[in-house]
């Protein structure tokens, strides 16, 4: 019981704070620091900066077609956990419960089995993206810590969460806090980390589509 | 010793050049990049070679290094320093194996430039004297004799009027007003001077009221190339102020890529002023001049293709202008892939004057053969001299035998000629583009 109620208690809410204090810290640094003004003239194909950027921001959820066939290993299999994931945090009945408690509202949960179906499929394909990351040469060079550690980070959760849920090993309360410790872990670790692509994809996406339409090169 | 006469390490001074360069815009790149590895996919270097180094986003290792280590939160951990070995180990990547063709941002799901960030690295690894000594001294030649081949004034002048004589053209230079500048990337005056008599004979067709200027003829780049700040800000200088001089609207930018892509977009921004001219690549100044009804062109016979320029098709927004220019061909076939999706041709970014990349350049040249043979076309045609110059190179290593021309060369070829010398005739006669 005492380690539940200290991931709980203290080690949740530390994690929430470092979580929000870091994420805002850390899109305030970015935004503090100079930013390079254009000055050469526009293409008269140049759109408003506001739709370039939010169009480039849709139009890169599809790679193009030219591309499509190298990339679409990567393409479903960041689909399937990106969405899985999703499902998992906001579905699960305690879940929502939880984010009740939290901000005070609630929607409708999806069934267990669903949720422990989906949990299933986000594991593997998280692992398939950790066996990517090692089999393939272009991504294995490029790997660091960071991402070694962030997919530790994103697959502990559900693997605490699946044998949480089917009472495996050990008492239930045991197991719920170490599930709920390893959340911590997570909020902890991503405003540090690439994990902060949930925010930056936002600021990449827009810059670069405003960047080719102003040269009227919008693809 | 007084700190400001210390000497800074090289590895220093690559750190501090980084760092001032490191505007929010580069940063977020910087921070954003996932490390899927799917730029690999687009880019040519690692297509040929396979090898994970030429990974387009490995190339962001350095600049990135040098951002973590002074940028919260990162340098709260007390992250590792660039170093001399980094430099070392990273120069090949940042010079010979990058066109900055900006394939690799196409295929990025963050949508990363990974080509302004090694234009920015280029300029830290200057910094510390790095990058390829002919890229460097291609780059000095621009201060010392005002061309990256040599072309000084005198000899600018003299290849003028050779070209005059010798192919019966007007080429008027030094006018003291004109509505058009025409500049020439020296690699056409030493090695494809037919392109500008191509040119030329364009002009006068239309009846252009234009110019060359001794002032500033050279539209070519090398100090942006080889990350030299100061020797690019000189080139554009002289532009401008040759344009200035004589009150030219339009600057026009022959056929090379990067002149087009610096001038254009980057050269306000060095200048650090808006640029008091337009800047047209010479095939938008052409499909405008054929859309107003003053050029018109004979049918083309024979198949042919058309490579496009990186930084006119993909990264210039001129793509569809060559294409344009191209309807009167009776058998036009376009690569697979092509247009903003073309594959590079190994030497842009200035890797076609370095010499030691010449067996990647020719490596990565197979990729544009077998797109040219898949089409059947037999002639290869291009609007950038620097990709012609490096696409003959490797057509002569791999002796492949294809057709390769200019495109202003083929349009002069078949342009409907009415006036032999109309610029003479008729010099009040200016377009208003
Ligand atoms: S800009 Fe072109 S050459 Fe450079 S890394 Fe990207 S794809 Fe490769
Ligand atoms: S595709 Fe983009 S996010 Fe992925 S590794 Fe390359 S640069 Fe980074
Ligand atoms: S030389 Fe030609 S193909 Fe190559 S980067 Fe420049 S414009 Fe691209």
């Amino acid at each position: 019981m005492e380690l539940l109620e200290f991931a709980r208690g203290p080690a949740l809410t530390f994690a929430i704070t470092i979580f929000i204090a870091g994420i805002v810290f850390r899109i305030v640094s970015l935004f503090a620091l100079w930013r390079t003004k254009d000055s050469s003239a526009g293409s008269p194909r140049e759109k408003s900066a506001f739709s370039a950027a939010l169009r480039e921001v849709i139009r890169r959820l599809w790679p193009q077609a030219v591309y499509k066939q190298d990339t679409m290993f990567e393409l479903v299999n960041g689909y399937v956990f990106h969405i899985g994931l999703a499902i998992i945090v906001f579905a699960l009945a305690p879940h929502i419960l939880f984010f009740k408690d939290l901000i005070g509202l609630s929607w409708p949960s999806l069934p267990n089995n669903v949720i422990y179906a989906v949990s299933i499929i986000t594991m593997v394909s998280l692992i398939a993206a950790l066996v990517m990351r090692y089999a393939n040469p272009a991504q294995r060079i490029i790997s660091t810590f960071d991402d070694w550690f962030s997919w530790l980070v994103t697959f502990l959760p559900v693997l605490t969460g699946i044998i949480a849920t089917s009472h495996l090993g050990a008492r239930y309360e045991t197991l719920l806090g170490l599930h709920i410790l390893s959340v911590a872990l997570l909020l902890i670790w991503l405003p540090f980390g690439k994990l902060m692509h949930f925010f930056l994809v936002f600021v990449t996406r827009s810059q670069t589509g405003a960047h080719l339409s102003h040269r009227g090169a919008q693809l | 010793m007084n700190a400001n006469t210390q000497t800074v390490s090289d590895a220093q001074a690559a750190a501090n050049k980084f760092l001032a360069l490191n505007s929010g815009n580069l940063a977020a790149y910087l921070e954003a990049c996932i490390h899927c590895g799917q730029c690999a996919n687009a880019c040519h270097f690692y297509e040929v070679t396979g090898d994970p180094k030429y990974t387009p986003a490995y190339k962001l290792f350095p600049m990135a290094k040098a951002h973590r280590k002074t940028k919260w939160p990162w340098s709260w951990f007390g992250g590792p320093s660039v170093t001399e070995e980094d430099l070392q180990h990273w120069e090949e990547l940042i010079f010979d194996s990058c066109t900055m063709c900006g394939r690799c941002t196409q295929v990025c799901p963050m949508g990363i430039d990974i080509a302004s960030i090694v234009a920015a690295s280029r300029q830290a690894f200057a910094a510390a004297g790095r990058g390829p000594e002919d890229l460097r001294e291609a780059a000095e030649n621009v201060l010392t004799k005002g061309s990256p081949l040599g072309v000084t004034p005198a000899v600018f002048d003299g290849r003028v009027e050779w070209l005059e004589d010798d192919y019966e053209v007007d080429l008027p230079l030094d006018r003291e007003k004109a509505e058009v500048l025409l500049t020439v990337s020296s690699i056409e005056m030493m090695k494809y001077p037919k392109s500008i008599v191509a040119m030329a004979r364009l002009m006068n067709q239309a009846r252009v009221d234009w110019t060359f200027s001794t002032e500033g003829y050279e539209s070519t780049n090398f100090g942006f190339l080889s990350g030299k700040p100061h020797i690019a800000k000189h080139a554009i200088e002289k532009i401008v102020g040759a344009a200035e001089k004589i009150g030219a609207k339009t600057v026009v930018i022959p056929e090379c890529g990067h002149a087009y892509g610096v001038l254009r977009w980057s050269g306000a921004n060095i200048l650090g002023r808006p640029l008091p001219f337009q800047v047209l690549h010479i095939t938008e100044f052409l499909a405008q001049l054929k859309k107003e009804g003053k050029l018109k062109f004979n049918k083309v016979e024979g198949s042919l293709t058309y490579h496009d320029p990186c930084q006119i098709s993909r990264r210039g927004g001129a793509t569809e202008a060559a294409r344009y220019l191209l309807e009167d061909c009776t058998d036009f076939r376009e690569m697979t892939p092509t247009g903003n999706f073309n594959w590079c041709c190994g030497g842009g970014g200035g890797v076609q004057a370095m010499s030691r990349a010449a067996d990647l350049r020719h490596k990565v040249f197979q990729i544009k053969m077998k797109q040219v043979e898949d089409t059947g076309a037999d002639m290869l045609i291009s609007a950038c001299a620097n990709c012609r110059l490096t696409m003959d190179d490797s057509k002569a290593y791999w002796k492949w035998d294809h057709e390769l021309e200019s495109l202003v060369e083929l349009l002069a070829e078949n342009l409907v000629e009415d006036h032999p010398h109309p610029f003479d005739a008729k010099p009040h006669l200016a377009t208003n583009v």
